[in-house]
């Protein structure tokens, strides 16, 4: 009967979004404020019903119920309960339920946190949440219903869920890329209000610059979490493939870091309000279309999920609305004439706009890596691949470009600012940086010259965030009242480039340094890499709760002192048959080892390894959690929850004289 | 009204991207182009990797053989690589096509993980690889006596691939080319 409720739970659902996406947005329309004021409690009835939903399916899962064909393939009584929960996202009817439940939780956050916000900006951003939510549970509910029944012949056991999804990592990142994902919704629900009410100003980007840090900063830990995945479950020590599924996450990464700084410029300066409008499309329509990318079968990926040519016609007439619906109304609505306010070439708002430049493009190029070979297909001329080699080239240099206007960025001014004060305040940064990028590199040999440019990039960066840093608590007059007067969106944003700064140095000082050799070796057997000796002892068989593995013991010493014992695996698994490799990992800040199994080689015990060593990968990710840090940081920041402004908007006196 | 007309160009732009997303709902990313298959492999004349000498087309026909796609970049292609190198101690003529790649990288990659290519043409443009329309790293080709392309494997040649595909059509060709 669960499934049943479950099943139930969804339409009902369903039936409330409906109503969510007309009702309030008729109200908004005709002045009605009892139809407006619907509004929040349908958002919250959304989330009770999705919960409910997704509760049953859950359930169903925890219990078993192989009746319930979803369940029967992707889930087996071996299984650890932990996987069988995570199994529910495992596969592409339970995501989608998620994804609406992830949705209905932001639609209904918006709904209880937004006291301040008038009620008629109110009921058309929860109407257009509303109208995303139809689309996704009748995107379930039609073409991909996750409760449908295997009766009769419901089988004794079910077929497993696919190994390489059986990680802890696994069981977080999905939620997490999809509360980026979806969050951007939220920005985008704001924009299209603002387009409905026909007014852009700087309360809109007041509202929704929370929302869109919030999101941004689970996109950051999504995308973060599902690289360290792949870098210690796919066995190979890479970390970032291309892979059109870690583009379609990239992608409306990369668009909403242009919205969160563009939203700077138009909450503070009234700037690029069009333009920001547009980014915070681009953003969510980015998220929609890596979605139809993973569930169409249009491109081949390691993450994609089972082609299905009803369920790609479904969302992409689905994409066309959404996507083609919001840029006609920005066409139409959106201000023609450029804004009044003006700022001259030397100032934070061209600073801004260089940010805003480089990600935009980047975002494009991505998209256009990712779609090429889909495009050359369409045009009937034949299959091409772009393979990493394209997105390297053009992603360092433009990362190159952005890194010196970053650390301009904060010590610069608004409106106007001279060349002779930034000379004036960056000198020293500058002269500091040029040093370091000299001599650091120095430390580890050979010295590496593109090593060399990432730590004098990141040290100009740092220490002009440092220097402003220090400028300000030095203007007040004591230190404990200095840091008190800088506020969490100041302190955030130092955190997030700080974090950039850190990454930008794990990324290139892992790519140029890495040692990697791919062995025979024998038991007894004594290689040296980097300076660390690995010793394989021997092989071991071990037993999982549903695997059986063969285990390698490694002894690594570093002059004579014991620094790690690591045992790879080679796992096969019960009930699929198939076989994974799981690499040991001796992490550290300043350095990774990894050993991974290969195949056997002859009958002696020996064994193909795989050896690498990594330094600095984990400033990587350390770096991506202090950017995910600072976004949160920043929107936790008390001025966006200051009651209702004193002055009611023009909309407001409307309504109120109705 | 000139103004106005310039916002509309993101839903102009979306408009042909949604086009192109259509079309790609009928097509099979892993489907082969079927116009390669029973077509001689195109003629190129292109150097050989850590070897002075150029190749062509007649280098690598004679005989019933592999051709293989591969790459340092391509993750693929080391997980392929073992089986490669079993298949080539068995005696299986196999010739590489290094895609799109750096020299040096792919000779430092086949003195470590070993060497299972007769020869191996170094594409480093990608311009043969264009010819045979490679969908992308790793490809395997199946090449009759004649230099025909008899098949076209995309991705991953493991024990099941070539049992179940490769194998059964090399030992007909083979045969093939004894019986008359």
């Amino acid at each position: 009967m669960i499934p049943e409720f479950g099943h139930f739970a969804l339409i009902l659902a369903l039936c409330l979004a409906l109503i969510l996406a007309t009702v309030p947005a008729w109200g908004a329309w005709r002045g009605n404020s009892v139809a407006m004021s619907l509004a929040p409690s349908l958002a919250v009835g959304i989330l009770v019903f999705v919960g409910i939903s997704f509760g049953c399916l859950a359930a169903a899962f925890l219990q078993d119920d192989f009746s319930v064909q979803l369940v029967a393939s992707h889930s087996n009584t071996l299984l650890p309960p932990i996987y069988k929960f995570s199994a529910v996202w495992g596969n592409h009817e339970g995501s989608l339920v998620l994804w609406a439940l992830i949705l209905a939780f932001w639609t209904a956050a918006v709904a209880l946190f937004s006291s301040q916000l008038p009620l008629l900006v109110l009921s058309r951003v929860l109407s257009v949440m509303g109208a995303i939510s139809v689309g996704f549970l009748s995107f379930s509910l039609i073409t991909s219903n996750p409760f449908a029944r295997l009766l009769p012949g419901a089988p004794a056991d079910g077929a497993d869920l696919n190994p390489l999804l059986q990680d802890p990592g696994l069981i977080i990142h999905p939620p997490l890329l999809y509360m980026g994902y979806v969050g951007f919704s939220v920005a985008f629900a704001f924009a299209i209000a603002a387009l409905l009410g026909g007014r852009l100003d700087a309360s809109w980007a007041r509202w929704s610059r929370p929302w869109t840090n919030t999101a941004w900063a689970f996109l950051t830990l999504g995308i973060m979490l599902g690289s360290w995945w792949a870098y210690y479950e796919l066995g190979w020590g890479g970390w970032w493939f291309w892979d059109p599924v870690e583009n379609a996450s990239f992608m409306p990464w990369l668009a909403g870091t242009a919205l969160v700084h563009s939203l700077a410029a138009t909450e503070k300066r009234g700037l690029f309000k069009s333009w920001t409008v547009l980014l915070a499309i681009f953003a969510f329509s980015l998220s929609l279309l890596g979605t139809f990318l993973v569930r169409s079968g249009v491109l081949t990926s390691v993450h994609a999920f089972a082609v299905d040519p009803e369920r790609g016609m479904f969302i992409l007439v689905f994409l066309a609305l959404v996507v083609g619906g919001s840029l006609t109304l920005y066409a139409l609505r959106a201000p023609a004439v450029s804004s009044r306010v003006s700022f001259a070439w030397v100032s934070r708002e061209s600073l801004l706009l260089c940010n805003n430049v480089v990600f935009l493009v980047a975002a494009l190029t991505v998209l256009f890596g990712t779609m090429f070979p889909l495009i050359v297909d369409a045009l009937g001329m034949g299959k091409v691949s772009v393979g990493p080699p394209y997105f390297n080239a053009v992603f360092v240099p433009l990362m190159a470009l952005l890194v010196p206007v970053m650390g301009l960025g904060p010590v610069s001014r608004w409106k106007r600012d001279s060349l002779s004060r930034w000379r004036g305040e960056l000198i020293i940064p500058t002269v500091v940086a040029v040093l370091c990028g000299i001599t650091l590199p120095a430390l580890h040999a050979p010295y590496n010259i593109w090593v060399a440019l990432a730590v004098l990039l990141s040290s100009w960066l740092v220490l002009g965030l440092v220097k402003d840093f220090w400028e300000r608590l030095r203007s007040a007059s004591t230190t404990a009242g200095g840091l008190r007067r800088l506020t969490p969106g100041y302190c955030g944003m130092v955190i997030a480039h700080l974090g950039f700064a850190a990454c930008v140095i794990g990324i290139v000082a892992t790519s140029q340094y890495s040692v990697e050799h791919d062995l025979k070796m024998d038991p007894g057997d004594t290689r040296e890499m980097a300076g660390y000796n690995f010793r394989f002892i021997e092989v071991a068989e071990v037993s999982g709760p549903n695997f059986v593995a063969q285990e390698a013991r490694f002894e690594v010493t570093e002059d004579g002192v014991p620094v790690a014992s690591m045992n790879p695996q080679k796992r096969r698994y019960l009930a699929s048959g198939s076989v994974m490799t799981e690499a040991a990992i001796d992490a550290g800040l300043f350095r990774d080892l990894y050993v991974a199994m290969g195949e056997p080689v002859g009958d002696n015990g020996a064994w193909a390894m795989r050896l690498h060593y990594k330094p600095m990968v984990r400033w990587m990710w350390l770096g991506a959690i202090l950017m995910a840090i600072g976004a949160f940081t920043a929107a936790a920041d008390k001025r966006y929850r200051r009651q209702r402004k004193a002055l009611p908007t023009a909309d407001e006196a409307v309504l109120h004289g109705a | 009204m000139a103004p106005r007309i310039k916002l509309f160009l993101p839903l102009f732009l979306f408009a042909l991207l949604a086009i192109v997303l259509f079309r790609g709902l009928f097509l099979d990313p892993s489907e082969m182009p079927s116009a390669l298959i029973d077509r001689p492999l195109p003629a190129f004349t292109l150097p050989e990797l850590g070897g002075a000498q150029q190749l062509s087309r007649d280098d690598v026909t004679g005989q019933v053989a592999l051709l293989n796609v591969w790459a340092t970049w391509c993750v693929s292609c080391r997980v392929e690589h073992p089986y490669l190198q079993q298949l080539a101690d068995a005696g299986i003529p196999i010739y590489g096509l290094n895609y799109k790649d750096n020299d040096s990288a792919a000779q430092g990659w086949l003195d470590e993980l070993g060497n299972p290519y007769r020869l191996v043409i170094a594409d480093r443009d990608g311009t043969l690889g264009l010819d045979l329309g490679v969908y992308g790293a790793p490809e395997t080709y199946l090449l009759d006596a004649n230099g025909v392309v008899r098949y076209r494997h995309v991705g991953v040649v493991n024990e099941d691939v070539w049992q179940t595909i490769l194998e059964p059509l090399y030992l007909q060709l083979n045969q093939g080319q004894v019986a008359p």
